[in-house]
């Protein structure tokens, strides 16, 4: 079996989010992970592996640093890792990266394709449904749980009040839930391959069946008209009190609105 | 693609066992507000089985035409029957904006059926609405008028974009829950309504239903509650969750939680506040025990009064609350209760 997993690198937005003076997004200081929706994704192709045999490769589009995250992933016991990168894919939207990414798999083998379901920096889940939109194949998104029958896959779906156990057959697209499996640390072993392993760089022309209309800034159909770090409301009245004084204080308060 | 053949202001009406979401209802307020900007009409796709008597109730919270694409195939939510259905509507009917929930059905539907379209889909939206692009004239280049303006949370809710889709139709954007007004219901409006089917032919991405497992308990959604206690992982144990209940009960209001509660499996995922959550705006939020995550802010911020107990005064909770209260909430909160009670026993 062969298996694809997506992966992008991301801002740690989690825990390590770092504002300048002014309230501001400080984006330089906040550390650079694999995002982890991916991660788990990736593990799941990697118990995959363990169970039933497989060989995942990992494929990533970005920056030339974005190299970082697909050590990583070999270093945790990914076989094969891929790097599309070239000036002209930058600024691209979901539906460029998507036709991109695209692409790129069709140079491969694939019998079953994990993406994250979102990544925190963007947060829009849209490009694992779009990239399946392009193979032609079947998606499943917020995938908690896979087995493999066969040539299928049996998953459960999540939504919000209710879980769908599916079959379907592969090759297909799922998206993992950050729940699917909780990522492994990388083993010595596994980062003295990953340094001696080589990994594979795409630029454009490495990418057929790909319409220079589809790809990058200008082949993306939606445009930013305007964005801005978000101006939060500032703090209100904090008070340090005993129990019951702090109490009296915030009911004083809620009595003068009329909240209650 | 002629941009100008694409007219009118459409809605996914998200169903599920033949029910209505609450977010069809609020969609259908949004569009109603483009719709007036753009002198157009506002139009209600809603696909299932058995789902033709949803088009009254879609014409009382303001839909003035209902397409129903109605067919066995579609009794429960699969990506590719529905996205067949939305994506041939879309090419029959050509609208002009196409808005889906952001829900674990529409973030799933809205991306294969933009890509099929061939237009671009602006995830998450917390605000629509219609203007130019670009936003201020740029010399040598074409400002477009009656532009769908899609405002999102980006960077889990630390940066807002703005975004438009000028050349391509329809302009398809997904729209968080809980954020948009829906209009006061006009009892016994009609729609027209349209019977639309484009014949649905079994293939490998028709994917098999297994078994649909439903979650238990708490029906109670906490996007419908005016006042939320919702407890962190401060709260050390969900046997401790007790405090957080008397307290919402005293105010007649609900339990809801934050990511590190669920994680840890105190609390179901139905009852999560934030980016992976829920979105709520209630009337009072009452944070304990959270510490204010950006990606919880981002899930709660907008209720009217936010209040907040926590011991660490340093908690960035307390920069998004309007009253914080540095202490142990393990005291304040019975306490808290208690005074509740007798004030709402006084007002009587």
């Amino acid at each position: 079996m062969k298996i694809v997993v997506c992966i992008k690198q991301v801002p740690d937005t989690k825990g390590g989010v770092q504002f300048n003076p002014d309230g501001t997004l400080n984006r330089a200081a906040m550390l650079a992970i694999m995002n982890p929706d991916d991660k788990a994704g990736l593990e799941a192709a990697l118990q995959l592996k363990d169970q039933y045999g497989a060989e995942v490769t990992v494929i990533t589009m970005g920056l030339p640093k974005a190299t970082d995250v697909l050590m990583e992933a070999l270093a945790m016991g990914a076989d094969k890792a891929i790097l599309i990168t070239d000036r002209v894919l930058g600024g691209a939207d979901t539906w460029a990266t998507s036709s991109t990414i695209a692409a790129g798999i069709r140079n491969l083998d694939y019998d079953l394709i994990i993406t994250g379901r979102q990544a925190i920096d963007g947060d829009t889940a849209q490009v694992g449904p779009q990239i399946s939109e392009h193979l032609d194949i079947p998606v499943i998104s917020y995938v908690q749980d896979i087995k493999i029958d066969g040539d299928y896959v049996i998953v459960q779906r999540q939504y919000d009040d209710r879980y769908h156990v599916l079959k379907a057959k592969m090759p297909c697209l799922i998206t993992a839930l950050g729940e699917l499996a909780e990522p492994r640390y990388m083993t010595p072993a596994g980062i003295v391959d990953a340094v001696n392993a080589e990994i594979t760089v795409w630029g454009r022309a490495d990418l057929k069946d790909l319409d220079d209309a589809n790809i990058g800034l200008a082949g993306s159909p939606t445009k930013i008209a305007k964005a801005s770090d978000k101006v939060r409301k500032g703090a209100g009245e904090k008070v340090e009190l005993d129990p019951k004084e702090a109490v009296a204080y915030l009911m004083g308060k809620l009595d003068e609105k009329h909240a209650i | 693609m002629n941009i100008q053949d694409y007219k009118g202001v459409y809605i996914f009406a998200e169903q599920v066992d033949g029910k209505l979401s609450g977010i069809a209802f609020e969609l259908l307020g949004k569009a109603n507000v483009l719709a007036k900007d753009l002198g157009t009409d506002v139009t209600a796709v809603v696909i299932g089985y058995e789902i033709k008597d949803l088009a009254d109730q879609l014409a009382e919270y303001g839909a003035d035409k209902v397409i129903v694409i109605d067919d066995p195939e579609l009794k429960d939510y699969r990506t590719e029957p529905y996205a067949h259905a939305l994506a041939s509507a879309i090419n029959e009917f050509k609208p002009e904006i196409m808005l889906v929930g952001a829900t674990p059905i529409g973030r799933d539907l809205g991306p294969r059926v933009s890509a099929r379209v061939a237009t671009g889909l602006t995830a998450d939206c917390t605000q629509l609405d219609i203007g130019d692009f670009p936003l201020n004239p740029i010399p040598g280049k074409e400002q477009k008028h009656n532009q769908l303006l899609m405002t999102r949370p980006a960077f889990g809710g630390n940066t807002i974009a703005t975004i438009a889709c000028p050349d391509n139709r329809p302009q398809m954007a997904t729209v968080r829950p809980g954020v948009m007004q829906r209009q006061e219901k006009v009892e016994g409006a009609k729609a027209e309504v349209i019977e639309y089917n484009p014949g649905f032919t079994p293939n490998d991405k028709y994917v098999e239903i297994l078994d649909i497992v439903k979650s238990v308990g708490e029906a109670v959604d906490i996007m419908d509650a005016k006042i939320l206690v919702s407890g962190g992982r401060g709260l050390g144990g969900p046997e401790n969750f007790q405090i957080l209940r008397d307290l919402a009960d005293a105010l007649g209001g609900e339990v809801a939680c934050s990511r590190a509660v669920v994680d840890a499996g105190w609390m179901p995922k139905d009852m999560q506040v934030g980016q992976t959550g829920k979105t709520v705006r209630p009337q009072i939020y009452v944070a304990c025990g959270i510490s204010g995550a950006i990606q919880h802010l981002a899930g709660m911020e907008e209720s009217d009064l936010i209040i907040a107990i926590n011991k660490d005064e340093t908690a960035p909770i307390f920069d998004a609350a309007d009253y914080g209260l540095v202490g142990d909430l393990f005291k304040i909160v019975p306490e808290l209760t208690e005074a509740i009670k007798e004030y709402k026993a006084a007002k009587k």
